[in-house]
Parts: C-alpha cells; structure tokens; sequence
C-alpha cells in the first residue's frame, strides 16, 4: 500500500525552526516503520537523520513518536499505524530531550539520570563457592525491570517531565527498583539521597503513560510505587527494608 | 583534534566492555564506540553462554573442548579452545557476581540448558552446558558490564566511529574517527588499539545482524595491509524468521523445540540421529536446505527462499514464559502468532563470522602464517579470530569467547603499554581519512549507495550462501570487483555536519564491499567442504590439502591467498558425525 511518511525535521545547523516534510512510500502492511524510514533514506533522500541497529526492539535506538505515541520504529508495524492507501504517519523525535539532527535526540540528560541511580550492583561481602544463591522466585520480583533497553519511549511519555525537567523520570526509578529489589544487592541506603529527593521519585503522579507506552512490557509505575513504599517503611521502620 | 591515551579500545560491546573494566584499572584507556555502549549487538544475544558449571548434570571442561574443536570441523585452534572452555567457569561467576541475573535451579545455583553440538563425554548425547538469564543472555551480558563500567568509571566516547588506523610499519600508533554529533575529525593516540567492533551479516540480505554490523575494524585493518583470517567460513543460523532474517534462538530447540517439514515430519532423524535438532548449526542448516530442494518446505515450491517450521506447541505456556519470552514476544509482533499455539516459519539467516582479523590468545593481531605480532594492535570478539570457532561456531561460544578473550586482551594491554612510550601523532596522519570524505561529500554527481548496497547482500545470499560452487564463487569475485569500481563514483546526499549518518552508511558500505570481496575470494580458492563453508563440487572435507587456515589479504582490487598452520595439538582430526 502506499502510505505518506510526515516527519519532523530539524538541523539545527541551518534551520531557524523546525518543519514537517512528506515523503510518499510503497510499503506492506506487515513491515515496520523502520523499513520504511529506511526506504526513503537509502532511495529518497539520504540527509534524513535517526538512530537505528538492531531491527527488532532490542537495542533502543529508534524510539520517536509515531503518531503521537511512544515507541520504536522497528517494533511498529505499517498496519499498527495506517489502515488505508494514502494514510499519513506523522513521525516525530522523542520529547524533552534537544534534537540534535532530524529524529536524533540528545540523550544526554536522559542516561546522566540513569547513571545518578547508581545502576549496578552493590555489594561488599565477599562470595565464597562461586556464585550468590538466589532463588527462581526472588529473582521474579524484579524480572521485568531487567528488560529495560534504555529507550527512554517512558521519559517522552511522562506528562511529569514536561512540568518539571528535573524530576528523575520512569526509566531510573525503574532500574533503580532492579537493583534494590535484586536479594544480591545492599545498596539501598546508597541510592535513597537521589530517590528519595523533591526531583526523586515523589513527582510521578501515577499517569501510567510510562508503562503504556514501554516497548518492554516493563511495570514501571507499579515499580515506582514499590520504590516510594520502600522508602516510607524505611523511614517507619529507621533501617534497611528487606525487600 | 588530537587526544592521547595508552589504551584505545573500539567498540563497545561484550568484548570492547570487558577489556575495557581490565585495561582501565591498568592504564588511561578510552572506549569509543559509534554506538551509545548499550545498543551494541551483544545485546541481542539470546540463547546462552556456555561453562561446564555442572550444576544441573556432571559436565567437564575438556568435554566442552572437544564439543568446540569438533564443531569447528577440526579447523579450531586448539590450545585455544582449552583456554576458552577452562577460563569458562570463572568468567560466569564472575559475571554472577557483577549482578548478571541469572535464571536459577530449584537450589538456587545458575541454571543451564541444551544447546547443539554440547555433548556428554566426547558425543555421547547432549549436555546442559548453557547458562542463560532467559532469552536475552546477551542483553544481560551487555547491562551488566556497562554498569561495571559506570561503576568504575571508565571513559567513553559515545557515537565516535573510527575511519582509521595509524601504523608505521608493523607498528600501531592510534586511530582516525569521526564524531557524529559534530562531524569533526579526532586522532586517538595511543599505545595500544583493541578492535572489538563486531560482526558483518549485513553482506547478507537475510541476517541476524543489526544495521550496525559492518565489519569496520576487520575493513579497515584489511585496508592497512593485515591479512583476515578464514573468512570464507560465515555461519548461517538455522532458525531466523522466514523472511526477516530476525533469531529464534536456538534455546527454543534446547528447550525440546522440533523442526518439521511439509508432512510435519521431523526430518532431522534422517541426518543427524543421535543429536536430532541440536546437531551443530552448519549440518542443520544444510539439512533444511536440502528439505527445501526436494520440495519438502511447506511450500514446497523448491524455490531458495521456501521455509520449514519449528514447532514449540509443545513446550507448554511456562516454558514459553519463563523461559523463551521474548522469542514469543517477536512471534507476537513480527508474525501474530502465539508459538504457544502454532509453528514458527524459519529459514536459515546469515549470522555469524567465524573469521576476521586473526589474533594470538592475548589478543595481539598477527599479520602473516608465522604469527608476527603486530605491535600494539589487538583485537578481541567477533571481529577476531582465535581461533576457537574454526569452521563453524558453536550456539553460546561466541558470548563465551567475548568476555574471555574480551578479559584476556585487557590485561595484556595493560601490561604491554607500562612498557613503551607514547607514539607521536600529527594531523598529517588523517590525510587519508580526510581525502576520501572529501571525495564523498564533494558534491559532484554521483549514485547513492542504496542500490549497491542491494545488490551485494543479493549477491552475496545466491552466490556465497549456504551452499557453493565454483562458477558462482567466481562470478561473486567479478561482479564484487565491479560493485567496489561503482562504489569509487557514490556521492553522499546529506550535505550537514552534524550527524551526517548519510556519509558514514557509505563508509561502512565500502567496508562491506571490502569484506564480501575477501569473503568469496577466500570460499573460491577452499576446494573441500568442511563446517559452514560446503561445496557442492568439493563435498569432502580434505584433511591432506586443507588441514589449514586462509589468510587473505587485499592489495588493490584483488585478494592475495595464503595460509597458516592450526593447531590440532590434542585431538586427531576425525570423520565428523552426530
Ligand atoms: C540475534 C543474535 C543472537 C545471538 N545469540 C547468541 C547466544 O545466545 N550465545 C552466544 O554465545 N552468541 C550469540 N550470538 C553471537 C554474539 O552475540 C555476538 O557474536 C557477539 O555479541 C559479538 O560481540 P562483540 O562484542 O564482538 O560485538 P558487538 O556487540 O556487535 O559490538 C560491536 C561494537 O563495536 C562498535 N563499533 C563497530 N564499528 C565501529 C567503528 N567503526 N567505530 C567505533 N565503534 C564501532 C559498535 O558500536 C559496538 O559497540 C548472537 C548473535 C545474534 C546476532
Ligand atoms: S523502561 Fe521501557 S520505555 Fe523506559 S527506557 Fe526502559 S525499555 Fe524504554
Ligand atoms: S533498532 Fe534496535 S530497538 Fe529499534
């Protein structure tokens, strides 16, 4: 079918503003959007600029807004956005991030929050015989945080962060939540100054556009949630939680 | 702009990461990666990393040994593979203890699973050897060493691609990469270069691979006059999904996946009847192929492009679950199936390089049959080769070998670079770099790339595939020879600085071009049959002729062809059954 592909386009090196630009396109209804955006790169126009590797939403280099959702491009399919001939799929950069050339986005902000969670594990003693023990069951509590491929489709998403750019954002709460959820890990009282600041986790407001829009399935607000309530009993309780 | 450090390492996956947490608490090291470090490939790793744990069956690290020099066909170097499958179980805890999350036993130990061609005792049936968190192992692998490298703060320049290498004669003094953001230029000095930069399905048209899988490190040694080891040998997966080339890990037939043809039988009884479905990938793959020429796809057209069906009904909805959910997740959106429910479409997808710049077991490249050192230049993963992989790579020894070769190399480094001074380097030294960007982007008119670019990964499927010949093999030189002249004309479109990912596709185009042509060169001078190269008009693999590794290197526009001994030190050579 043909279909129009409507993106948004930016050089900040010589464009005043940012404006839209139409390319017409044969593409089957069972191909992603990243074939087709790949389609007008190679035979269409070249200077068209966005981030791509691995194809099958793994790696988290094309997250853009496609239709005015979240999501990745590779894991988009032509049928999921355009039903008839001649629809238009409006393309856009993620939000809240400075684009630096067409559906490139600075990720910049979005990783140094990341890494203010302290995002590996922590822990001091020493492991005799090999390897930590942990049991099937712990490690179910925190699986679905381990998904996460750094997107940042949940940080666009956030209806918080457009009121408040310093607020800490779904995906580092999120794997903040991996690591003290994970029985191997003793770090909890190292990451709570950042967690547990204004710009922490207290500014998610339970939207839940994070988890709709989360290429991983992952749980993020039900794991926010989890964090604020592990912060409260340790403040209850005065000490370390165990969970 | 010039930068100095003792240690450059290129790439940022598995490998690249791993030599990086060593050589860095060793020496200034800089990681560059044109990737943002967790969009790397490793990432996609799905199945498993193999050690003979033995913590669900008894296993030994000498039976993992031999399940790789046998699965390579014989063409493993074989101290190697001992390296390989000894230091396996202490790399694993080890990424246990960095907070790998792996799937664990009833007792809580690291669980393990089947995987092709790892046997029990020497062949006698298949062992549960693969340590896996679900099936995105190498996802796991990636997250965890990245945060290690967070955590010990390790420098890196993100979305850099290196262009160059900087040798005075066998002599390796830095490298020439462009940052995307900006589109400058910047000379790394350094004492010593590790390339970790990946594989190059991308020749293919159906791959495994991502966009990013180019081969630079291997093109642009080759281009600097270092031979590239055994390159005809390219393995293809036996499940990809039919049409997208996407994985379906081979976990799904460790898991008790069976693959059938038209009449749902499972034909794998008929070439392999003691390994079945987890026979080595090169005999799988060729099994499928011939199914489909004798009309037994489910098509049953005949035609190259007809598919089979691995079936995981089975398995159950926990299984699928907790063990395979994201095989089940792409089947979902990819294909609208629940392979809970119905088979999956496959076909062999082009996936792995067993060949590449040829290394010793430190990592250090070797430029000719006698194993020369190149001083200061390494190279470790994908992109090397050991070689621990032979003819054919085994399913979870290519995670297996980044991070312990990944290891290895780092710590040579940081000991050689203690050693030596820092070599001096002068803008003159990316004149090259400077002069063929030039051309590119000069505006005058000129094809894209995108055609090429078709046409070689068409080739390169028909001609140089699963199955050879010599005429096609021939015709694949001529017409790459051809596709390289036609690539001297290609203009880049994009006339911006910044992020001109217009101008670096070409660059890696022509690399492609430059692999795909040493890769045939390579496959037509191999006059026998052994792992993934097969030849129809060479069916036997020649132990008296052949017993030995290609070295090819590029001079120009042809491709100059020797050899280099391999290592069979422990296990005689033998008749290669499952
Ligand atoms: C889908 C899939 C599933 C797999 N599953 C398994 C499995 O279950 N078990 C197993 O053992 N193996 C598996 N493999 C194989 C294995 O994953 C790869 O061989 C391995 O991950 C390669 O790692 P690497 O570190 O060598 O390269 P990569 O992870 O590909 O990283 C390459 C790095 O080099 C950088 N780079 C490349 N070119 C340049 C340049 N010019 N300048 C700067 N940086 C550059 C990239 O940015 C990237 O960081 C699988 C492969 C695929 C494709
Ligand atoms: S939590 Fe989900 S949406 Fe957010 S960065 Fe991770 S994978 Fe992307
Ligand atoms: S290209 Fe990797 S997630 Fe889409």
């Amino acid at each position: 079918m043909k279909i129009v592909l409507k993106v948004e386009r930016f050089n900040p090196e010589s464009d005043a503003a940012p404006y839209y630009q139409s390319y017409e396109v044969d593409a089957e209804p069972n191909e992603r959007l990243l074939d087709a955006l790949m389609h007008v790169k190679r035979f269409l126009d070249g200077s068209l600029g966005f981030r791509k590797s691995c194809a099958h939403g793994v790696c988290g280099s094309d997250a853009m807004r496609i239709n005015g959702k979240d999501g990745l491009a590779c894991k988009t399919l032509i049928k999921d956005v355009a039903q008839e001939d001649g629809d238009t799929i409006t393309v856009q950069p993620l939000r809240y991030l400075p684009v630096q050339r067409d559906l490139i986005v600075d990720q910049d902000a979005f990783f140094k929050k990341y890494r203010s969670i302290k995002p590996y594990l922590i822990n001091t003693t020493p492991v005799d015989q090999g390897e930590r023990r942990q049991s099937q069951a712990e490690r179910g509590k925190f699986d679905d945080t381990t998904n996460c491929i750094l997107c940042a489709s949940c940080y666009s998403a956030c209806p918080v962060l457009g009121e408040n750019a310093a607020f800490l954002g779904p995906a580092a709460i999120a794997q903040a939540y991996r690591f003290i959820a994970d029985t191997r890990d003793e770090g909890f009282a190292d990451r709570l100054p950042v967690l547990d600041a204004p710009d922490g986790v207290w500014p998610c407001q339970n939207h839940f556009k994070c988890t709709q829009s989360c290429p991983r399935s992952i749980l993020i607000t039900k794991r926010i949630n989890q964090v604020k309530r592990m912060i409260e009993k340790q403040r209850d309780a005065g000490d370390t939680p165990s969970d | 702009m010039i930068h100095q450090f003792d240690t450059v390492i290129v790439g940022s996956g598995g490998a690249g990461l791993y030599a990086a947490l060593e050589a860095s608490e060793r020496s200034k090291t800089a990681v560059l990666s044109k990737l943002y470090p967790i969009r790397s490939h490793t990432g996609a790793a799905q199945g498993g990393i193999s050690a003979a744990l033995g913590n669900v069956e008894e296993d030994k690290a000498e039976w993992h040994a031999f399940d790789t020099v046998k699965g390579g066909d014989y063409l493993v170097d074989q101290a190697a593979a001992k390296i390989l499958t000894e230091e396996a179980i202490q790399a694993v805890y080890d990424l246990e203890n960095r907070g790998l999350p792996f799937n664990r036993t009833p007792e809580g130990k690291i669980d393990q699973r089947r995987f092709g061609g790892h046997t029990r005792n020497f062949g006698e049936g298949p062992v549960r050897r693969a340590c896996y968190a679900a099936d995105r192992t190498g996802h796991m692998i990636l997250q965890t060493l990245y945060q290690q490298c967070i955590k010990n703060e390790v420098a890196f320049f993100d979305e850099f691609q290196v262009v160059d290498l900087i040798m005075t004669d066998t002599t390796c003094n830095g490298v020439v990469a462009v940052e995307l953001a900006t589109g400058e230029l910047h000379l790394f000095a350094a004492k010593a270069v590790l390339f970790a930069t990946g594989g190059f399905g991308r020749m293919f048209k159906i791959t495994s691979n991502a966009y990013a899988n180019t081969g630079d490190g291997p093109a642009v040694c080759a281009r600097k006059g270092i031979p590239l080891m055994d390159m005809e040998f390219f393995q293809f997966h036996p499940t990809g999904i039919m049409g997208l080339g996407i994985l379906i890990s081979e976990a799904v037939r460790g898991e008790g996946g069976i693959l059938r043809n038209r009449d749902g039988h499972r034909f794998m009884e008929d070439y392999s009847p003691t390994l079945l479905d987890l026979a080595p990938r090169d005999i799988v793959a060729r099994s499928m192929l011939t199914e489909v020429r004798a009309g037994k796809g489910i098509r049953g057209d005949r035609k190259i492009d007809d598919y089979l069906h691995l079936d995981a009904t089975h398995l159950g909805k926990e299984t699928l679950t907790t063990k395979l959910p994201d095989i089940s997740s792409f089947c979902q959106t990819y294909l609208g199936i629940d392979p809970a429910d119905s088979p999956i479409p496959v076909l062999p997808t082009a996936h792995y390089a067993m060949g590449g710049i040829p290394t010793d077991v430190h990592g250090r490249v070797i430029c000719d049959g006698q194993g020369t050192i190149v001083n200061g230049l390494y190279a470790a993963g994908e992109c090397a080769c050991v070689s621990v992989h032979g003819a054919n790579r085994l399913g979870t020894n290519s995670l297996l070998d980044l991070v312990v070769f990944g290891r290895r190399a780092g710590i040579h480094i940081g000991d050689y670079v203690k050693q030596i001074d820092m070599p001096q380097v002068s803008a003159a030294d990316a004149a090259d770099a400077q002069s063929w960007m030039a051309r590119l982007t000069d505006g005058s008119p000129g094809p894209h790339g995108g055609r090429i670019s078709e046409e070689m990964q068409t080739l390169m499927m028909e001609k140089v595939g699963i199955y050879r010949t010599a005429s096609e093999m021939a015709a694949a030189v001529d017409a790459l020879q051809a596709l390289r002249e036609r690539y001297q004309t290609v203009r880049v479109q994009d006339s911006g600085k910044q992020f001109n990912t217009d101008l670096l596709e070409v660059i890696e185009l022509g690399n492609l071009l430059d692999l795909s042509l040493i890769t045939a060169a390579s496959a037509l001078n191999r006059q026998e049959s052994r792992g993934a190269h097969s030849r129809e008009d060479f069916p036997e693999r020649d132990d008296d002729r052949w017993l030995k590794h290609t070295l090819a290197q590029l001079a120009g526009d042809i491709v100059r062809l020797s050899d280099k001994p391999v290592d069979t030190s422990i296990w005689e050579p033998k008749p290669r059954t499952y």
